[in-house]
């Protein structure tokens, strides 16, 4: 029952963002515009670690613009009758896979105009997918549980950064310690303990917020 | 006469009441003045050990404070009565209090011991994001006018935010590499450290139990002001 709501939701809402293009447009505006701008401010080759650096926070900003749109686009009357139809807790499971995906394909986007632009540096090139696809579990997860709280407030951009650093800080900076070692060598046995961290953060934020969001819902 | 035994009589009711908070200044004054006499082990950072009693003890205080404000926030989904609300929103500002104090007395530590007031160690790393998430806490709290909607969403957020701090100052130091602040990568120490000496462990568990009543009192006080205060505005409007 849950998993057929699920699947329901997360079709709606590619259909939805499909049919406007409105989020997806905008974010892919703002994500080349943004790595163009590091490729002219930056003149010949960089070193590893601003490569890295520069790509997480790149990618941390994209994340957040688009993910503070998920609750905000629908209309309070949309969301009375989606309470209706379905329980909270798919609704916001459905709302976390719809933003892995978006975040997933930006994350890949970025990736690739980041080599066109910036040069390949990875070494380690499953070990930094690796880390892609975990990050964006994670921004996802926790970017999504901010934004229906941020909606519940009032819809400030501003609100929304303020609320999600904090939290996002600790999953970027082991999300960059991972993507280092994967820039620089081959090796894998290191990262294991990193990996474990991203792992629990994950699925801490994501059973929170699958346990707080029927609260949220319900006005 | 009769008013002489009549005082005694208050005086006795009184003390049943409040013994806790004669009992948190007691052992406050016994911490601060035999803190200071007790022998230390003879360790690299020699007499700074004792800003243990302080500076261990305050983060206690902490825990306590932001579990209180965990606990409260989840009677308060249970059963959205306004004034637990109320006890949580206190318990996590003076829950900040002891946080600022913490750090501080860390700073001072670590400038003794490691040279620098701030290290990148991920125990004060996690500490540092913990407070900030606090502290986005007390900002949504701000930005929401209603009361019954604030009430419900910063009671989300709290639980949310707790069970983050307990993952980014507890475990995640525990997990990542080694750092320098004790209790972060395989360092065996739990999260009592054990390496204290009898004579140490006399002073300090007093001490603990201390600031964690100082911290009740104080959250009293302010539970409290802010009743006053609102029956006040009642009365007003």
């Amino acid at each position: 029952m849950l998993g057929k709501e699920i699947k329901y939701l997360v079709g709606k809402e590619i259909r939805l963002e499909l049919k406007q293009k409105y989020v997806i447009n905008g974010i892919l505006l703002y994500l080349m515009s943004t790595i163009f701008v590091t490729y002219l401010a930056f003149e010949d080759i960089i070193s590893v670690e601003t490569w890295n650096s520069l790509f997480w926070i790149i990618l941390l900003f994209v994340a957040v613009n688009g993910i503070s749109k998920s609750f905000a686009q629908e209309s309070p009357a949309r969301h009375l009758y989606y309470y209706t139809l379905a329980s909270p807790q798919s609704i916001v499971l459905s709302k976390i896979l719809y933003n892995l995906l978006l975040m997933t394909i930006l994350s890949a986007l970025a990736f690739l105009f980041f080599m066109l632009l910036m040069g390949n540096m990875v070494v380690n090139m499953p070990l930094f997918l690796l880390a892609l696809l975990l990050g964006s579990l994670g921004l996802s997860s926790i970017l999504t549980m901010v934004a229906a709280i941020a909606s519940r407030a009032s819809q400030n951009f501003s609100l929304m950064a303020i609320l999600s650093f904090p939290i996002v800080l600790p999953l970027l900076a082991t999300l960059m310690k991972v993507s280092s070692t994967a820039l620089r060598n081959l090796e894998w046995s290191g990262n294991t303990g990193f990996i474990v961290i991203l792992l629990t953060i994950n699925g801490a934020v994501i059973m929170l917020a699958y346990l707080l969001f029927p609260y949220l819902w319900r006005d | 006469m009769r008013l002489y035994k009549k005082l005694r009589q208050t005086n006795k009711n009184e003390m049943k009441k409040y013994w806790w908070k004669y009992l948190s200044g007691i052992l406050l004054l016994y911490a601060v003045i035999f803190g200071f006499i007790v022998d230390v082990p003879d360790t690299m950072i020699e007499q700074t050990m004792r800003n243990l009693f302080f500076h261990v003890g305050m983060w206690f205080g902490m825990f306590a404070m932001l579990f209180t404000g965990f606990i409260y926030s989840l009677r308060y989904l249970r059963k959205f009565d306004e004034k637990e609300d109320v006890v949580a929103m206190e318990a996590v500002n003076v829950g900040m209090m002891f946080g600022f104090l913490g750090i501080f007395t860390g700073m001072i530590w670590a400038s003794f011991t490691w040279g620098t007031p701030w290290v990148k160690d991920p125990k004060l790393n996690g500490a540092a994001v913990g407070l900030f998430i606090y502290l986005a806490y007390l900002i949504l709290r701000g930005s929401i006018e209603d009361v019954h909607k604030r009430a419900k969403v910063s009671a989300v957020y709290n639980i949310f935010a707790f069970i983050l701090w307990i993952v980014f100052v507890l475990i995640l130091p525990r997990v990542s590499g080694a750092g320098l602040h004790p209790a972060t990568g395989n360092d065996v120490t739990p999260v009592l450290p054990m390496h204290m000496d009898s004579g140490m462990r006399t002073v300090f568990y007093p001490a603990m139990i201390g600031w964690i009543l100082l911290g009740c009192w104080i959250l009293q006080l302010r539970i409290r002001i802010r009743r006053i205060k609102s029956k006040f505005n009642d009365l007003l409007t």
